[in-house]
């Protein structure tokens, strides 16, 4: 794809996006483009940890409920109206988690990729755990209320999704800068050989972590608009495991690492199961959602973009394993001439 | 402070962390033959539990007796589960068995779901509640039997791994899987029967979790943190690691929810982990490995 195609098709979306209200302007429309909306936030940030670095996160929704309770918090404490103000109030929101993203990061970290995992897990245990135990401060398993718009049924969802929209712009924007930066090729470094990366200069502590901040701080964001627009948060709303995993999945079905991927993963899924969950009981969803994940991660192991630029790209060279090295599995991409020299070496 | 409280804590401690070894340590041994991290082991826990409980609801069978059936059905499960989704895995392979094993782990839950229901449900024998006194002590038979059977369990598995070939193969597809593989061994076999193995094992840990908790479908969620955070701190990959930091741990908790307060105790798993992570990130009893 060229740059111009694909900078036309970025702003196709945008337009589409920033559209959608005024044509389909059922609640019920708004409410699933809203969720869809926050996927496509929160997969686009999981993937500048997960994607670029190659560190896959399940405590993404941590710091998505951290987002939702420290905005719930702040509205009371300073006693914010409800209605059009406490958006203001969102970056601040969101530089919060980012901040108390820099410990826990840190600690994370300290271990690679498979023990990491585990660690994100317990993470947002905690963060669960926080939440229902300090009762004082999170009003424990009842929750806590956020100030109540008195907008009409018609409009409700509208202020919240332009909010929303605002915020993965910026994520994707965020994700953008990363990409293009120093920061980013570090990470893509880290991504392919941590102890090179470290070998050659890369300072490979402080860029995961940044990584880390970075995504927990747009999570933040994106949790605490759709605890406004439900009103309530709770140990269980606000700390969702199946959040962290439907970021995670979408932004593999798209294509991990790559800007488009977590967008494209996101508005294919996010709707389709919040229509799935209509239509089948709690049971048959939860079989029916671990099959769909066991095919992607089956199927598309790369993801849907990755997959159409081999698809592009393979017609003057074929994908080949190479060898195993090492414990690594190396594939590589050579000419067709090759496969058959390296065909003959074998004989 | 109440030293025979605290004596008794920690005998509790004691018997639990032998339970909850049961179940760490099929954990353990997974990721260390398969390089798989199973997300979805407390499910299989919980599938164990299931059908302990049904086998008792309707055959009146013993929990302890029909471990006999169980466990070989959870092998055979499990060995299934390993080559429909886990052995095609090549690249990233620990990463990505923690989307594929969760993956499983919701399908479990849904499956238990439809057709258990999602009440809890408790295996509630006849001597439940029964218990005898030592030394002041106050012992419940089942914590007692628990932890002789994880015992028992894991000193077969010790036989198992340190006396036949089989074991041998085991062992040296831990170390290195790349050279197991070279010098002959059967890599993909000896991953499925490590995978049957570990299910084997959750579900003799089920049918004790079922005794001593009240259990639903989604209740791998509960038992996965815990097990995970185990493992993190037995190293990871280290059977024997996982047994022994199950026992810390859970004495640990035990103690804690006594001398301060429940409320803190389910705060001891995190703050011991906080503790690993920033000390020792490889774990306290596990070999330092590349990986982990």
């Amino acid at each position: 794809m060229t740059r111009r195609l694909r900078i036309a098709g970025w702003l196709l979306v945008l337009v589409a996006s920033l559209l959608f209200p005024l044509v389909f302007t059922n609640p019920a429309t708004l409410s699933i483009a809203l969720v869809t909306l926050m996927y496509v936030g929160l997969a686009s940030s999981w993937n500048i940890l997960g994607g670029f670095a190659g560190y896959i996160s399940l405590g993404i929704s941590a710091f998505f409920g951290f987002g939702g309770y420290a905005f719930a918090i702040t509205l009371h404490a300073f006693n914010v109206q409800a209605g059009y103000t406490p958006f203001a109030w969102l970056p601040l929101i969101g530089v919060l988690t980012a901040v108390v993203a820099i410990p826990l990061g840190w600690a994370a970290l300290r271990t690679r990729q498979a023990v990491f995992v585990t660690v994100t897990i317990a993470l947002m245990l905690v963060i669960q755990l926080s939440a229902e135990n300090l009762v004082s401060i999170t009003g424990g398993a009842t929750g806590y209320g956020f100030p109540i718009p008195n907008w009409s049924a018609a409009f409700y969802y509208k202020p919240f999704y332009y909010a929303m929209l605002t915020v993965v712009v910026v994520s994707i924007a965020v994700a953008y800068v990363v990409r293009r930066s120093g920061l980013g090729l570090g990470l893509l470094a880290i991504r392919d050989d941590e102890d090179k990366a470290e070998a050659i200069g890369v300072p490979t502590k402080s860029y995961k972590l940044a990584a880390f901040v970075i995504s927990a701080g747009l999570a933040g964001m994106i949790g605490a608009i759709f605890a406004y627009s439900v009103l309530y948060i709770y140990p269980q709303n606000a700390v969702d495991p199946l959040i962290s995993m439907g970021a995670a999945l979408m932004a593999f079905l798209g294509g991990a690492g790559t800007l488009a991927g977590p967008v494209l993963g996101a508005l294919i899924l996010a709707p389709a199961q919040t229509e799935l969950s209509y239509y089948v009981n709690g049971q048959l969803y939860l079989i029916l959602y671990g099959a769909l994940f066991l095919a992607i991660v089956r199927l598309l192991p790369r993801g849907i973009i990755p997959s159409i630029g081999d698809q592009l790209r393979s017609r003057s060279s074929r994908h080949v394993d190479l060898l195993e090295h090492d414990g690594h599995h190396v594939e590589g991409r050579v000419d067709a001439d090759d496969v058959k020299v390296m065909e003959g070496v074998r004989e | 402070m109440n030293g025979g409280l605290l004596l008794g804590a920690s005998v509790l401690g004691l018997l639990l962390g032998g339970i909850y070894g049961l179940m760490a340590s099929g954990l353990a041994l997974t990721f260390g033959v398969m390089r798989v991290i199973n997300v979805g082991h407390s499910a299989l826990v919980i599938a164990g539990a299931y059908m302990s409980y049904e086998l008792f609801a309707h055959l009146h069978i013993d929990p302890f007796v029909s471990l006999v059936i169980t466990m070989p059905v959870m092998f055979l499960i499990g060995m299934g589960l390993e080559m429909a989704f886990l052995q095609h895995l090549r690249e990233d392979r620990e990463q990505f068995s923690v989307l594929v094993t969760w993956a499983i782990a919701l399908g479990v839950e849904g499956v238990l779901g439809y057709f258990c229901g999602t009440d809890l449900v408790q295996i509630s024998t006849n001597y439940a509640n029964s218990s005898f006194s030592i030394g002041g002590v106050q012992i419940v038979y089942i914590y007692l039997y628990g932890f002789l059977l994880g015992a028992l369990l894991m000193g077969l598995l010790a036989l198992l791994l340190r006396r036949t070939t089989f074991g041998w193969s085991l062992r040296a597809t831990v170390l290195n899987r790349q050279a197991a593989q070279l010098i002959g061994i059967d890599v993909a076999k000896v991953s499925a029967i490590a995978f049957g193995i570990a299910a084997a094992m959750a579900a003799a840990g089920g049918a004790l979790y079922g005794m001593l908790n009240t259990f639903n479908p989604g209740s791998w969620y509960d038992l996965i943190g815990d097990l995970l955070i185990i493992i993190v701190l037995g190293g990871f990959s280290s059977v024997r690691g996982a047994f022994i930091a199950s026992l810390v741990v859970i004495m640990f908790q035990e103690i804690l929810s006594v001398i301060i307060s429940p409320t803190w105790a389910d705060w001891s798993f995190f703050m011991l982990l906080a503790i690993v992570l920033i000390v020792r990130p490889s774990g306290f009893f596990g070999v330092k490995t590349r990986e982990a």
